[in-house]
């Protein structure tokens, strides 16, 4: 019964995923669930497939076997429409912001949801502002991304997939281009969609931050999940000893 | 130079100026409607020849192989061989309708690359960020990638456009009567060389000045990304 209750919870279930890049097998036989409200970070040295999970998530990165399902029903990855629903649904934030060079601040964050989704511009451009005035840009908004630092461009992006009202927001690597001041503000505001509940799934190198606001820490190495545990476990105690030495090492470094 | 300005005046006569200006007029169509044409069915080429859908696969393959031909083809070369083509399959024989035709072709597929290259400048993760938000191709081309593309698309294909206007120069050769062919003609008819010529060089510059000029205009109105 536990279990069944359980199950019925999960937003994103991924089955044994496995994908490549040209003939880089880039995820071994992913299996992992994701509860509606959870926050799930992923760890693991570069190149371990973290950002590739992500981005299959919103289908950039099509899997060639396994299956994933939201909310219950399986995507396939070759149907349009199907495409579309979960890019309806899963935002994603990148690595590199990928804002759009030829907008400025407040057009990169408003042209999805007006011209895209097709909501009421007027209401559109509030949220935005309302958005952009939470990272604190609320004074960069007729700036374009080539004059922003990086933290900002990273703030922009954040605004950006927040407008797009989606279920489930994905998170690559945010912390990293931030000033250590801003790390505490996006982390508030991470929180806050966490107690709205915003699912979300996190590719982190900063540990602190990992431990404080996951529910659950997914280790990868080389294209496969290794250890999935709570975030206390898999600091103190991990279960494998390549998260030990990961861990190990990071925590040193610091 | 004596006998020059003792050649003027019989050299602008109203009839000299009129059939300059024809011939002038012959030289800035085939310019023009080469440009024009270029210009959209070039463009048209090159948004089919990035898309990834396996139906347009066969569409794909043509424009590649169309491309790469006349690409590689002198203009003279295409030219004659258009002209031939005409002759023999009594298609027409306009001289102007081959030579617009043949321009056409060679602009087409020489500007259809560079507004390939123009969107393939653009880096693969603005095409990312606008799949995971739901644009279509054509969406993300119009919103986000031509706006960026622009700014490396406008200088070559203006570079293209004058480098064009001269070489319209060799429809002479099928007997299109546009500039330099009038000032061979001129010439024949015995005024000096370097008055006929000169004049049509004038002419020439005349054509593609305002055009640079005008390129220099779209690049500051268009490829600046502040738009």
């Amino acid at each position: 019964m536990e279990n069944l209750w359980r199950e019925s919870l999960h937003q994103i279930e991924i089955k044994s995923a496995n994908a490549f890049y040209e003939k880089l097998h880039v995820l071994k036989d992913i299996d992992l669930n994701i509860d509606k409200g959870e926050i799930v970070s992923l760890i693991g040295p570069s190149g371990s497939g973290k950002s590739s999970l992500l981005k299959m998530l919103v289908g950039l990165l099509i899997p060639k076997s396994g299956k994933v399902f939201l909310n219950k029903s399986l995507i396939n990855f070759d149907n349009q429409s199907d495409l579309r629903n979960i890019r309806e649904q899963i935002a994603i934030v990148f690595q590199q912001y990928n804002l759009f060079q030829n907008m400025n601040v407040l057009k990169n964050v408003c042209i999805a949801p007006t011209k895209i989704q097709k909501r009421n511009p007027k209401e559109v451009n509030e949220q935005a502002l309302y958005l952009l005035e939470k990272v604190g840009l609320q004074d960069k908004l007729k700036s374009y991304p080539d004059e922003l630092s990086g933290g900002q461009q990273q703030r922009v992006a954040i605004a950006r997939a927040l407008c797009l009202n989606p279920q489930i927001l994905l998170l690559d690597e945010i912390t990293s281009a931030l000033d250590p001041e801003l790390v505490k503000e996006v982390l508030d505001s991470i929180r806050l969609l966490a107690s709205e509940g915003m699912t979300m799934l996190i590719v982190s190198h900063e540990m602190n931050f990992v431990k404080e606001v996951s529910s659950r820490v997914v280790f990868m190495d080389d294209g496969s999940i290794i250890e999935v545990n709570s975030p206390k476990n898999i600091f103190e105690k991990p279960k494998e000893k390549r998260t030990l030495d990961f861990v190990g090492k990071i925590l040193k470094e610091k | 130079m004596e006998r020059l300005i003792e050649e003027i005046p019989n050299f602008f006569t109203i009839w000299n100026v009129i059939f300059l200006a024809k011939a002038m007029g012959v030289t800035f169509l085939l310019t023009a409607i080469g440009c024009l044409v270029g210009f959209s069915v070039g463009g048209l080429l090159a948004v089919f020849r990035k898309t990834k859908s396996y139906y347009l696969l066969p569409l794909r393959f043509l424009i590649i192989v169309y491309t790469e031909i006349f690409r590689r083809i002198p203009f003279l070369v295409s030219l004659l061989l258009f002209f031939y083509v005409f002759q023999i399959m009594r298609i027409s024989d306009n001289l102007f309708l081959i030579a617009t035709i043949t321009v056409c072709v060679i602009a087409t597929a020489y500007i259809g690359e560079i507004i390939r290259s123009g969107i393939e400048s653009i880096n693969q993760t603005q095409w990312d960020a606008a799949a995971a938000m739901n644009f279509t191709y054509y969406q993300t081309l119009k919103e986000i990638i031509f706006p960026q593309a622009w700014k490396v698309i406008l200088p070559p294909a203006f570079g293209f456009f004058i480098m064009f206007i001269k070489d319209t120069a060799l429809a002479s050769q099928i007997g299109v009567m546009e500039l330099t062919f009038a000032a061979k003609i001129l010439n024949n008819k015995g005024f000096s060389p370097l008055l006929s010529f000169g004049t049509i060089l004038i002419l020439y510059f005349i054509l593609s000045f305002p055009l640079d000029r005008f390129g220099k205009f779209m690049e500051r109105k268009l490829a600046s990304n502040r738009n």
